[in-house]
């Protein structure tokens, strides 16, 4: 029962982090049709910012990762993706793929490859006791900020204008245009989101694991790719519980799984995965509108 | 046709290519301030394309186009609402997942002003059916309601000019008449109208000006009233040989 209780805990803290990097990828997908693999060098160049600026202090190193992630997002929709707005998806979802490689071995030549060790958030690495079940802290505190990100990000869209701004893009930019939308505004903005959430899911991956290396975002944003197409590509709750579930999903399977199979939880996922997409191919939250009208 | 310094919309030698198509050849036309003009002509005339070119939706290839006195020259499709000109595009295009509100809303996307809430208020006069559902998800709403919530939504951008692609298409007659009764109750308001129809019978009965189109040219233009009006535009309609095409008030 207790060990029910820490597993389960450990698999929402999981499905957290790939919700919000679902999330960003959602949110970017919304407002330009790009499925942007770069989102996992945000992740990573964060977490590099981390391990600059960790021995100084752990807020100056918080604010560092921010910042780093979303002046990386800003720059790459600046210089490589607002050149191709408008192209097909296909031609952003390469680029997308040349932008990230660029990013990941220009890391590589400057800090090598192997990976670094960084004692991140070191308070949060000890257990509490909540109603006689041992927790790690670090899974409860991963918990809360992603539902505080999840709730912020929601609280922005739903109630903001350039929020109402968004949506309206993500349905129709065309549309959204013509009443006076202005692209530049909202795509800057959906990047600069899409970078805070990666610097947040940086700071709990390096806290949790200990380590900073120059793929650390590669295998997140796979996965929680797949989280966002399960959900739905173009929806954003969807994006957002896709991903939640893959998460848990795959720690679950950890869990759960005779030992011998433990080596291939992800197949079982991806298993899953595609069971659900043979019963609702558009995903089980699918957007209204995945084409431009007018 | 004189050039006065009224008009809300002003469109010189306007010629629009698809690759070697020509959609819409050397069109000139103007718009007055507070002015109803209905462009009439059959499927694929160019009507759309005039008015895509206008809104900045559509390229063009040469000619002149200015809303309110200024030249939409390189101006970005989101500045056209800006000059004065809303459009209230074929097919209604209002946001399926959005609430009624926040479609009216969006409407105000240029505004900073302190006056959205009570233009809101007056829409939802206008329109109490819109007031009824405006928590609901717009892509509820019948074809009719949908139509009143982009003519709303075109409005609360206070625009100069309201340009309507084909508002009577796929309407019911009652919801028809009923769009129509608001674009003379819109137009006492001051805002001009340029609406392009299939539906003839419905243009003339509320337009000032007539400009019948057909393969990209305006045949004539003139007011509803007049005979000879009626008589080139079935001549543009129906292929009936027509005299003096390029008749002008």
């Amino acid at each position: 029962m207790r060990e029910a209780a820490q597993v389960l805990v450990d698999a929402i803290s999981v499905g957290g982090l790939y919700a919000l990097t679902a999330l960003g990828i959602g949110l970017i997908f919304g407002v330009m049709r790009l499925v942007n693999f770069a989102h996992a060098d945000l992740i990573t160049f964060a977490g590099y910012a981390i391990l600059l600026f960790f021995v100084q202090s752990t807020a100056f190193a918080i604010v560092a990762a921010a910042l780093a992630a979303i002046v990386l997002a800003l720059v790459t929709e600046r210089a490589a993706f607002r050149p191709l707005r408008g192209a097909n998806p296909e031609t952003l979802l390469v680029s997308s793929f040349a932008v990230s490689f660029f990013l990941e071995k220009t890391l590589i030549m400057v800090v090598g490859a192997r990976p670094k060790g960084v004692d991140f958030l070191p308070g949060l690495a000890r257990q509490v006791e909540i109603v006689g079940v041992r927790l790690q802290l670090l899974h409860l505190v991963t918990i809360v900020v992603s539902l505080g990100l999840l709730t912020g990000t929601t609280w922005l869209l739903r109630a903001t204008r350039l929020g109402l701004e968004m949506r309206a893009a993500a349905e129709n930019f065309r549309m959204a245009e013509a009443l006076g939308v202005r692209a530049n505004r909202v795509i800057a903005a959906a990047f600069a989101i899409s970078g805070l959430l990666a610097a947040a899911v940086a700071c709990m991956i390096v806290a949790q694991t200990g380590l900073v290396q120059p793929r650390m975002g590669l295998q997140l944003v796979v996965i929680a790719f797949v989280g966002t197409v399960i959900g739905g590509l173009g929806s954003l709750p969807g994006a957002a519980i896709g991903g939640f579930f893959v998460g848990v999903g795959s720690i679950l399977a950890q869990a759960l799984l005779p030992e011998a199979l433990r080596p291939f939880r992800e197949a079982f996922v991806f298993i899953a995965v595609a069971l659900v997409l043979i019963v609702r191919p558009l995903g089980l939250f699918p957007s209204r509108s995945l084409r431009q009208r007018i | 046709m004189s050039l006065d310094s009224e008009a809300v919309l002003r469109v010189e030698d306007l010629t629009i290519r698809y690759d070697a198509v020509t959609a819409v050849e050397e069109a000139t036309f103007e718009v007055g301030a507070g002015e109803i003009v209905a462009i009439i002509g059959p499927n694929g005339a160019g009507k759309r394309s005039l008015l895509s070119a206008i809104a900045a939706i559509a390229p063009r290839a040469r000619g002149r186009i200015e809303i309110c006195g200024r030249s939409t020259d390189g101006v970005p499709r989101s500045e056209i609402v800006r000059l004065g000109a809303a459009l209230v595009p074929e097919g209604r295009q209002i946001f399926t997942s959005l609430s009624v509100l926040e479609n009216l809303k969006l409407g105000a996307t240029i505004r900073r002003d302190g006056e959205i809430a009570s233009d809101l208020d007056a829409v939802f006069a206008e329109f109490p059916i819109l007031a009824e559902r405006r928590r609901q998800m717009a892509g509820l709403l019948s074809g009719g309601e949908q139509q009143m919530l982009a003519i709303g939504r075109g409005l609360m951008s206070r625009p100069r000019l309201l340009m309507l692609d084909e508002p009577s298409l796929g309407l019911a007659p009652m919801a028809l008449a009923q769009v129509y009764e608001k674009l003379t109750a819109i137009r006492s308001r001051g805002v001009a109208i340029l609406v392009a129809e299939q539906n003839a019978a419905r243009a003339f009965a509320v337009a000032d000006r007539v400009l019948i189109m057909s393969h990209g040219r305006f045949s004539l233009s003139g007011r509803p009233d007049e005979n000879r009006t009626h008589r080139d535009f079935d001549g543009a309609y129906f292929g009936v040989a027509m005299s003096g095409a390029s008749w002008s008030r």
